[in-house]
């Protein structure tokens, strides 16, 4: 039987998940609760805006309303990135050797392992980062398409255009896909070999979270009541195929879904606070939480696999042990 | 239909117009620093002019995206969609949301956010669109610029601010020409944006429970309306005297006469808004719904506003609708009064309306 235990949190939970193996809570009101051994709590900002944690999972990135942006290490330390600029960090993302990227309006800043920075203006605003598996390749999601920048070289991006507003975006773990979520409630995709386009349509809401499995044999959304999963196994993808739809409870909305780290297990976060695990194989479901009174905002798994934690925009957090 | 329940949950924003030099910065100044024991997030396109240190007020630049249906008048703004859920992630901070365009900003795409981003409308409700306007400048700006037209034509509540810099006769030529163009919002007269803020916050201009509530005279506008719809041989009469008698309504301005308002003819003022008032006894329910649907999805670019209260037959309650371009929402408001009259009037403010197609079309309505 799978055990909660609650994390005393005030309002909105930006971000839930592992850092270095510890429990990690990054609230909107600026907070940073390290739940082990003892809890303790960082006030980073006076406001958070954006936080994801570092590829090597040692640290967590986290953006304020001011434009600060710090960096906090599973050792307590924290350093930061970047002092206030006055406008809010919109989105953050975290890429290969430590490279931090930025966005404030049209303007994206990646902070390099080396300590240098680049600046990328952008032609309209930046509404979410994502840096590629391999390569210092970051991708930018804008209103009508996404921009790739190779960040170590000064040739113009790539641009990816389909009309529209993206407001996210993400890699495939082997790099071969570039998928975003659009203002108009669908996903986007392109085949970065030849940029054939793929639509996922259908959704009744915004797509606000995306989730690949640990192979890349499926991207989980959020956006309907289910989990909506298209299969990427074959080599066109999730073209002509129809995804599967896990985990529906009634009507209740899907808010968050978040990909096992190693098996094809996914947890589903809903509208109502509740939370399920989902075997792909063969549909079987395992409910971790019962509901509470917000939607679940964030879902993250432990090295293993064997907790997850939580947070609502309600200020409920916890750390869920799958075994118990 | 919003619910009682989900409006009270809803923060409410208003949403402040006005050319450079109207008096935004002014008034923004005001709500900020006033003690009205509320406290409200600012969303501004620039910090520069606000001399206040507050970090309620987030800098956002204006992202018009157009929705990818086809439908070129169905525009929002990327960043307020952005900035409104960021603000609500923390909301216990603030009561209200205030959003101030650029100068030459279109309201529409900013007031359509509210209605078309699902999101954003689960947590907040666009309250009232107000556009300041300068008394002594306002003339000019709308020779020059179709914004300065549209801004009022939008509007809810109309500032007619900078009324020291002009002469008696001249303001009342400026807010005939204001009621020219926007016969139904409410209208303001201030000096530095001296207004009490209850007149421009927490109005419910779009609050189906509220809209035209606070204006009683908006179903005896037309005082010479003889229970039918105005044809084509009443047309005349309404461009030269109709918007004129709205002035019932204008809180306490009614010193502006007929002179005034047929000397603007001549003023060269090429008004491109303009506005369509459609007055009846009952409807039927069926045929009006189908033809309001029809007409927002046909004329719907051009149509500004349009705010309305409906008689239906057989209907006790009173239904009131609200439209901006393609989108529209009606609802029983309440029960019609003892001694009320069953009456019905529609108002279009648009551009290029075809006032004949309108007018035949509301008749076949007429139960």
């Amino acid at each position: 039987m799978p055990t909660i235990a609650n994390i005393e949190v005030e309002g909105h939970v930006e971000w839930a998940g592992f850092i270095a193996d510890k429990p990690v809570f990054a609230l909107a009101d600026g907070t940073v609760v390290v739940a082990e051994g003892g809890e303790k709590r960082f006030s980073l900002h006076e406001g958070m805006t954006a936080a994801v944690s570092a590829l090597d999972r040692k640290s967590l990135i986290t953006g304020g309303e001011d434009g600060a942006i710090a960096q906090i290490r599973d050792d307590g330390t924290v350093e930061n990135l970047r002092e206030a600029t006055g406008k809010w960090v919109d989105c953050l993302a975290a890429g290969p050797a430590g490279a931090v990227a930025a966005g404030s309006g049209k303007a994206v800043t990646v902070f390099l392992p080396d300590g240098k920075k680049r600046e990328i203006a952008a032609e309209r605003t930046v509404e979410g980062l994502a840096f590629a598996p391999k390569g210092m390749r970051l991708a930018l999601a804008r209103y009508k398409g996404v921009e790739l920048v190779w960040i170590n070289t000064q040739s113009p991006p790539q641009f990816l255009e389909w009309k529209g507003a993206h407001i996210s975006v993400g890699f495939s773990p082997d790099g071969r896909y570039v998928v975003t979520s659009m203002q108009e409630n669908a996903l986007h995709g392109w085949r970065l070999a030849d940029s054939r386009h793929m639509r996922m349509t259908g959704y009744p809401a915004k797509v606000r979270s995306m989730s690949w499995s640990a192979k890349g044999n499926w991207l989980a959304s959020s956006g309907a009541p289910a989990a909506i999963v298209w299969p990427f196994s074959g080599k066109d993808g999730p073209m002509g195929k129809a995804p599967k739809e896990l985990g529906a409870i009634g009507q209740i909305m899907v808010s968050e879904v978040a990909f096992h780290p190693v098996e094809e297990v996914l947890a589903i976060g809903y509208h109502n606070g509740m939370i399920l695990a989902v075997l792909l194989g063969d549909g079987r479901e395992a409910v971790l939480r019962q509901g509470g009174t917000g939607a679940i905002t964030s879902l993250g798994w432990d090295r293993s696999g064997r907790r997850i934690a939580f947070g609502s925009e309600e200020g409920e957090a916890g750390i869920i042990d799958i075994a118990g | 239909m919003p619910e009682t329940a989900e409006t009270s949950q809803q923060i409410p924003v208003t949403v402040l117009t006005g050319y450079l030099g109207a008096g935004k910065t002014t008034l923004l100044n005001r709500i900020l620093s006033e003690d009205h024991g509320k406290r409200y997030a600012v969303i501004v396109n620039e910090f520069g002019e606000i001399g206040i240190d507050n970090d309620l007020i987030v800098e956002s630049d204006e992202e018009i995206y157009e929705m990818n249906n086809g439908c070129v008048c169905c525009t929002v703004r990327g960043d307020l969609i952005r900035v409104v859920q960021g603000l609500m992630k923390r909301k216990g901070r603030f009561d209200a949301i205030v959003v101030e365009t650029t100068g030459l900003a279109d309201p529409a795409p900013v007031a359509q956010t509210f209605f078309m981003d699902e999101d954003v409308r689960a947590k907040s409700r666009l309250d009232a669109v107000v556009a300041l306007v300068d008394a002594k400048h306002l003339p000019l700006r709308l020779k020059d610029s179709p914004e300065a037209q549209e801004q009022i034509a939008f509007a809810d509540v109309v500032l007619l601010n900078k009324t020291d810099l002009v002469s008696a006769a001249e303001l009342a030529e400026v807010e005939a020409l204001i009621r020219q163009i926007n016969p139904v919002a409410a209208i303001h007269r201030t000096e530095r944006a001296g207004v009490a803020l209850d007149k421009i916050l927490d109005r419910g201009a779009f609050d189906l429970n509220r809209i035209l509530e606070n204006d009683p005279h908006f179903l005896d506008a037309e005082d010479h309306d003889h229970g039918h719809v105005c044809g084509p041989d009443c047309d005349h009469d309404h461009d030269h005297h109709g918007h004129h008698h709205h002035g019932d309504h204008d809180h306490g301005h009614h010193d502006h006469g007929h002179g005034h308002h047929h000397g603007l003819a001549g003023s060269g003022h090429d008004l491109s808004v303009e506005t369509i008032s459609l007055t009846g006894g009952e409807l039927n329910a069926d045929v009006f719904m189908r033809w309001i649907q029809e007409v927002t999805q046909t004329d719907g670019p051009d149509i500004l506003r349009l705010k309305g209260i409906l008689a239906f037959e057989n209907d006790p309650d009173r239904f009131v609708v609200q439209g901006i371009h393609m989108i529209i929402e009606g609802d029983h408001q309440r029960p019609w009064r003892e001694g009320e009259e069953r009456r019905s009037r529609l108002v279009f403010i648009g551009r290029k309306l075809d006032r004949q197609k309108l007018e035949s079309g509301f008749k076949a309505c007429l139960a």
